[in-house]
């Protein structure tokens, strides 16, 4: 068995990993907007230069947020947590929400992010005043590794997320529609070029849940089922020809990437479910227990 | 290269609002509000009760958005614009108040267009997601009200070439 992963140790990357995320971009996501701010480039015409103003505008904000050392945007987002926990992980159960909270806490109040989190979403929307608590997710997974996957999501693009419960033999067409749909109802709202992330299969829940776990794939990679690989290439060309553009005001890049996760479901139906990050795509991954 | 990007100041008239079309890009300085959600509730909640509000609204632009904490030395934190779709259920009311510009990010509804057009007013995107970028264009920030709202109060910004699109023109035509 491996060196105890302690208390200490998970607040102090998941410290050092958020107060990074909510400034600098991760490398997939800049590369990805770099791109795309070259196809709009070449779309620029005189009458249609918008997308192209709004993807300089974009990039200028990075370089803006990381020489200032401040959020590149001031929505910093409810926290996301993905927790996969090694079942051979040398780690106390108990300390890792306790350990997971605490350093959003303080990564929080150093890097100047807004605290956005009410206590009561009906009855007592008072400010918690520490970004707490955050949204947690835990998984069992064989192996001795305690796996953190981090996102600070906005509500701009959390509020356009969507669900559509298609019949069974809705197939292709019928997921893709149902994500354009979605996307396109949208609009300008969640701050394109987006990143969709689309949940199939399972229960309701289970596919919003899943289209949240495909967001935190990296922007460039490939599903590894050729099948699943091609329909998120399907699904991208619908959404860039949608033409709501970088900051819903036109241009060919709707999203940069579109992310599938699938799984078994019910013979009577096909949950489709979509989650929208904008494209400040804010998300780190953190490995503990790695080295024995 | 495009024209020279064209600069004004607020507040606005609306003669000057009428001279907008969309699709410009223009560069904004001089002085505005700052509110969301929950300034827009409290507003529409005295307009009903026939109370005064905390500020005329009297040819002025609201910002929709709410700061991020300011570092030390600095003005102002991250500070970009959040979705307007949320203040359209309040903003005729605003607008028939005197309101003459707005600012934030995505489309706005049909009441918010007919209103527009009934008073002469005018909506502006501001590039959304980029509160590092607006935060240098920030020269001072006050809070009027509602301070117990944290960063959704109602605060007055002075800003100095504060960029933004026209989206909607003082005819109601749109972009978004």
């Amino acid at each position: 068995m491996g060196k105890t992963i302690s208390f200490s140790e998970i607040e102090q990357s998941v410290y050092n990993a958020v107060v990074k995320a909510g400034v600098i971009l991760p490398g997939d996501v800049k590369e990805s907007l770099q791109k795309a701010a070259a196809v709009e480039v070449k779309h620029e015409s005189a009458a249609e230069s918008r997308g192209s103003s709004v993807m300089r505008k974009i990039l200028e904000n990075l370089d803006a947020a990381e020489s200032m050392n401040i959020p590149m945007c001031q929505d910093t987002g409810m926290v996301m947590v993905f927790a996969d926990i090694g079942t051979e992980a040398p780690v106390a159960l108990s300390d890792i929400d306790t350990a997971i909270n605490s350093g959003i806490e303080t990564a929080y109040k150093d890097g100047f992010f807004r605290k956005s989190v009410v206590l009561n979403p009906v009855f007592n929307r008072k400010n918690t005043g520490n970004n707490l608590p955050a949204v947690i997710y835990h998984k069992l997974v064989p192996g001795n590794k305690l796996t953190l996957q981090i996102m600070l999501k906005g509500f701009g693009s959390e509020n356009c997320s969507g669900l559509a419960m298609l019949n069974p033999t809705a197939g292709i067409q019928g997921v893709i529609d149902a994500v354009a749909k979605i996307v396109s109802d949208a609009g300008g709202k969640p701050c394109p070029p987006i990143i969709a992330g689309v949940g199939i299969g399972g229960t309701a829940d289970r596919a919003m849940q899943l289209s949240k776990r495909a967001l935190l794939r990296d922007v460039a990679d490939e599903h590894p089922e050729s099948d699943y690989a091609d329909l998120e290439r399907l699904i991208l060309d619908r959404l860039n020809g949608l033409n709501i553009g970088p900051g819903g005001l036109g241009g060919a890049t709707t999203a940069m990437a579109v992310k599938i996760e699938a799984e078994s479901t019910h013979i009577a139906g096909m949950p489709v479910g979509v989650s929208i990050s904008c494209w400040a795509d804010r998300k780190c991954r953190i490995i503990l227990g790695e080295s024995s | 290269m495009s024209a020279a990007i064209r600069s004004f100041q607020l507040p606005m008239s609306k003669d000057t609002a009428s001279g907008l079309t969309i699709g410009e890009e223009i560069l904004l300085s001089g002085t505005m509000l700052v509110g969301r959600d929950q300034v827009h509730e409290q507003f529409q909640k005295l307009l009903n009760e026939g109370k005064a509000l905390p500020v005329s609204l009297e040819g002025e632009t609201i910002f929709y958005m709410g700061p991020a904490p300011a570092p030390k030395g600095a003005v102002i934190g991250s500070c970009g614009p959040t979705t307007s779709s949320r203040m359209d259920p309040f903003t005729p009311d605003l607008l028939d108040a005197g309101l003459v510009g707005m600012i934030g990010k995505g489309p706005r509804n049909s009441a918010v267009k007919d209103a527009v057009k009934r008073n002469g007013a005018v909506y502006f995107y501001a590039f959304g997601g980029c509160g590092a970028l607006y935060a240098q264009k920030v020269e001072s920030i006050e809070c009027i009200a509602f301070q117990e709202f944290g960063p959704e109060a109602l605060y007055r910004i002075t800003v100095k070439d504060f960029p933004v699109i026209v989206a909607m023109d003082s005819s109601g035509n749109s972009l978004l």
